[in-house]
């Protein structure tokens, strides 16, 4: 006969790894959500792509098109799919009801804001991992440059911090699907232009000199804005 | 119903007076600048609408802190009412600065990093306009508000950090030295002047806004009542 008392309970952990754990769950659900719809990622990879599709008529880009374009069109072509995706990952949590059963679970708050990042970092990473090599092929140039990885990845991440924590509010705000851009762009300025200014230079083969105040600045909007959006989510949840 | 409370009314009239003052100062005291002549003088109270904005939106983002700490409504009033005034003279510094920039650069606009970052300071708080028009709980209202004060304000310096960055590594040729622009003490005084008036017109209209806000709660609050 199977033993049908219930599990012994988990032996306590740290805060620590129960954080991590809680962070992890949370990515999980959205990956495997977003494996079975793909609504998400496909919205955002086909924007992408239909961006790119009016840039080539609006900036007579062709394969001769300077650095500084391309590095512009890129990052304003991601900076508008993230948009559509953090919008539609938070959406999909206050619509459903999934928020308020994630605030009535016994984890950190901040913990929900980390899993949601995450997994927002995981999507926009991976159509940029998608565009990147089309965009390659189309305009026959090589994107696949180390240095420019590392631009697009610190980039992303201060932008999916900042548009994760304003994508919270927007959300259960009357007018939310016009909101967010209007909330995330002017104070995601600075890592736009950092990460347009790096990519470029990584593109046009600038001397490093040139490029590392960029990279800095990259650095250091990820991180006040990581602190920020780890101190202050829990006002933006809370109810 | 209150009517204004008797500290307010002489602020109102010490701020008419002192407003009228400057004007005189500015016209009559100042110097006229040899090279740019008389529109010059828009400078001074260009300079200290900017300044006042500025300080507007540092109470905005204290009060911000002090409602999520606090959660009295009366700071959230206080952050609202902030951005509103401020909002307005900054947008006074626009355009008294555009005025002066025609004169002195030949054109009303240029990219130069302080320009770029005034523009987007001002987008900021547009943006914390709208997120609050959004949003009619007033609980809900308040805290967003805060944050968004809060995130502004944290953002503005790196902003202005980035965009100077991006001006020193392409020198623009519309650059002005603004900074070292030779002001005779007589100048100086003038600003000065200018500045701790504005500080006053500041303070007059945010305690009309404040009060603006009391009452508008109010309502809210016995319209509440009526329709229970």
């Amino acid at each position: 006969m199977p033993d049908t008392s219930p599990p012994a309970p988990p032996p306590p952990r740290s805060s620590l790894s129960a954080f991590i754990q809680a962070v992890r769950a949370i990515i999980w659900k959205d990956l495997a959500a977003e494996l079975r719809s793909r609504e998400l990622i496909s919205a955002m990879l086909v924007f992408s792509l239909l961006m790119i599709l009016i840039f080539n008529f609006a900036l007579e880009l062709d394969t001769q098109a300077k650095a500084n374009i391309t590095s512009g069109v890129l990052w304003a072509t991601f900076a508008f799919a993230g948009t559509l995706g953090f919008n539609r990952s938070m959406a999909t949590e206050k619509d459903r009801g999934c928020l308020d059963g994630l605030l009535l679970a016994p984890v950190d708050r901040s913990a929900i804001f980390f899993g949601k990042a995450i997994g927002n970092l995981v999507f926009m990473l991976i159509v940029e991992a998608i565009i990147l090599p089309v965009y390659s092929v189309l305009y026959n140039t090589n994107l696949i440059i180390p240095g420019l990885l590392l631009v697009i990845v610190l980039g992303s991440v201060g932008y999916v911090a900042v548009g994760t924590l304003l994508a919270s509010m927007a959300v259960q705000a009357r007018t939310r699907d016009v909101l967010l851009p209007i909330l995330l762009f002017p104070v995601a300025i600075p890592v736009l232009i950092a990460a347009v200014k790096g990519s470029g230079g990584f593109l046009e083969g600038a001397r490093m000199a040139d490029i590392t105040p960029w990279l800095n600045l990259l650095v250091v909007y990820d991180v006040v804005f990581i602190a920020v959006a780890f101190m202050i989510f829990d006002y933006v949840v809370e109810e | 119903m209150k009517s204004q409370p008797r500290a307010l009314y002489y602020l109102n009239i010490i701020t008419l007076v002192l407003l009228a003052a400057a004007t005189l100062v500015v016209f009559l005291y100042a110097p006229v600048e040899l090279q740019m002549g008389r529109v010059q003088k828009v400078f001074y109270f260009h300079l200290s609408a900017a300044w006042v904005g500025m300080i507007g939106f540092a109470v905005s983002v204290i009060a911000g802190i002090a409602y999520l700490i606090t959660r009295q409504r009366k700071w959230d009033v206080a952050g609202y009412a902030a951005v509103e005034v401020s909002l307005v003279f900054f947008f006074i510094a626009i355009v008294a600065g555009s005025i002066w920039a025609r004169r002195t650069w030949g054109t009303w606009w240029t990219w130069d990093p302080r320009l770029t970052s005034a523009a987007i300071v001002e987008l900021v708080y547009a943006a914390y306009l709208m997120l609050r028009q959004g949003i009619e709980d007033p609980d809900r209202r308040a805290r967003f508000g805060a944050v968004y004060a809060i995130v502004a304000f944290i953002s503005v310096p790196i902003t202005f950090l980035s965009i100077r960055i991006l001006r020193t590594i392409h020198p623009d040729l519309n650059q002005s030295d603004s900074g070292g622009m030779g002001l005779t003490p007589k100048m100086v005084q003038t600003l000065m002047f200018s500045l701790f008036v504005f500080s006053f017109v500041f303070a007059d209209l945010f305690w009309h806004r404040l009060r603006l806000g009391q009452l508008g709660e109010k309502i809210e609050q016995l319209r509440l009542k009526v329709s229970e």
